[in-house]
């Protein structure tokens, strides 16, 4: 069996196709991220009755356009005694996988940059990566906030990780593929959408994909009443930047799995695929704006503890149930 | 070069070129941005108070023991992954699925059974 066709193949030089690709998902990306940051503003500001951003721009919309160009021209401050190496990196570090895992996505049929059978694997590791890069950032500051809200990112990221991965897991099972492509494919095929059969995995899901997001109710790592801004608290500029980016990035790629995952992907009536796709991803980000601005934050022992006396030995059941159930169909 | 490499290259050389993309956003800010550092600005940014104790200190041993269990089912996970995507054929085979099944359950208990004890000895209280 041929692989199937890519955006790659289509192009006669591979290298070209790759870089254009790349060139073509950060684009996507970024207009996404400065679209979800006014998105994520406005929906606070109407929660709070506030009015949000208005001034730049219609409704406010070039706000974050306008925020990227200022911290371009920010001093980029590094403060005495940082462990360079670590605090130089730590940035491209976080902001690099989140774009190749970026890349790995259909965001329609044939409409995929890198088609890979170990998709959803990957998407992970990459996002394992980027812990990596947080406490690089959180020792190599020289600073106790961010070291303290390195420790407590890195501790809440590895832990929501298991459960994450696990849920994911028990769709695996049911599609016997980890190809993203091909797990939106037999969602179209079947007509029924994985959420349908994996109601709870797919809760456990998106609670732990808020976790891994570090966002309300489990924003402990940058809770700005006891840790200024947590791991990025030394960063200026264009640094902080990154990490910002990276951060909303993030927000929307565990959007697009659960939609990969669970919603069926691109697939759906009339539509064309990549609009069913953004739709179902904005449905998902909204969700989650939803609950940072209406759940009060969790405590620390209290947010580990229900990830490993709840989450995961309910994600863990899932999964066997899954495959006791598919054995005796 | 063996081509089933080829699509995991394509990965590597996306990365390689976002790092140099990030890169260039960086040396964009150093030189658009101004440079005047002083010694305010160079300390570590404790809501303004002068810094009154090296940043790097003890911390508490439950972070260590939540890195020592996220291993445990990190790797079962690594185990369960493969199980997964193949679970659906192993099941065709009559012969086998009682293995794929049963065994997995197996496997799966005996790391319950240290999540419970580690809850047992208090692993997972942190205060």
């Amino acid at each position: 069996m041929s692989p199937p066709e890519t955006l790659v193949d289509k192009l006669d030089s591979p290298w070209l196709g790759v870089v254009l690709g790349v060139a073509a998902v950060l684009g996507m990306l970024t207009v996404n991220v400065l679209f979800l940051v006014w998105l994520e503003r406005k929906v606070s500001a109407w929660i709070q009755r506030r009015m949000g951003p208005t001034e730049v721009g219609p409704f406010g919309l070039f706000q974050t356009l306008a925020d990227m160009l200022k911290l371009l021209s920010k001093q980029l401050i590094t403060p005495r005694h940082v462990d360079k190496p670590l605090y130089h990196l730590a940035p491209l570090v976080v902001f690099v996988p989140v774009v190749a895992a970026a890349s790995l996505f259909p965001f329609s049929a044939g409409l995929v940059l890198q088609d890979l059978d170990i998709g959803l694997v990957l998407v992970f590791a990459f996002g394992g990566l980027a812990f990596v890069g947080i406490f690089m950032a959180g020792w190599g500051s020289n600073n106790k906030y961010a070291l303290l809200g390195a420790m407590r990112s890195v501790a809440q990221n590895i832990s929501y990780e298991i459960p994450l991965i696990l849920a994911s897991l028990s769709v695996v099972l049911m599609s016997g593929t980890m190809n993203l492509a091909k797990i939106t494919a037999l969602q179209s095929e079947r007509g029924y959408w994985f959420i349908v059969l994996q109601p709870v995995a797919a809760v456990i899901y998106f609670i732990a994909a808020l976790a891994e997001t570090n966002r309300a109710p489990f924003d402990i790592p940058e809770a700005e009443s006891e840790l200024v801004a947590g791991f990025h608290t030394e960063y200026s500029g264009m640094r902080f930047a990154l990490f910002f980016f990276a951060e909303y990035s993030n927000v929307f790629i565990v959007s697009m799995v659960a939609t990969v995952l669970f919603l069926g992907g691109w697939s759906g009536p009339l539509l064309p695929g990549p609009v069913w796709f953004f739709l179902k991803v904005y449905a998902l980000v909204g969700l989650t704006m939803w609950v940072r601005w209406t759940f009060p934050r969790l405590r620390f022992d209290q947010l580990m503890s229900f990830c490993w006396v709840v989450l995961t030995p309910l994600a863990i059941l899932n999964l066997l149930i899954t495959a006791f159930v598919a054995r005796l169909v | 070069m063996d081509p089933n490499y080829a699509p995991y290259v394509s990965v590597l050389a996306c990365s390689i070129f976002v790092l140099g993309l990030g890169a260039v956003i960086l040396i964009l800010n150093y030189m658009l941005g101004p440079r005047r550092p002083t010694r305010e600005k160079g300390i570590p940014y404790e809501s303004g108070d002068e810094p009154h104790s090296k940043p790097r200190q003890r911390f508490s041993v439950k972070f260590y023991m939540t890195a020592i269990l996220f291993l445990v089912f990190d790797l079962e996970v690594v185990f369960i992954y493969p199980w997964a995507s193949k679970y659906s054929d192993w099941l065709k085979d009559d012969a086998f699925a009682g293995i794929a099944f049963g065994g997995m359950m197996v496997f799966v208990a005996v790391l319950t059974l240290g999540l419970v004890y580690e809850w047992k000895r208090g692993a997972m209280e942190w205060e």
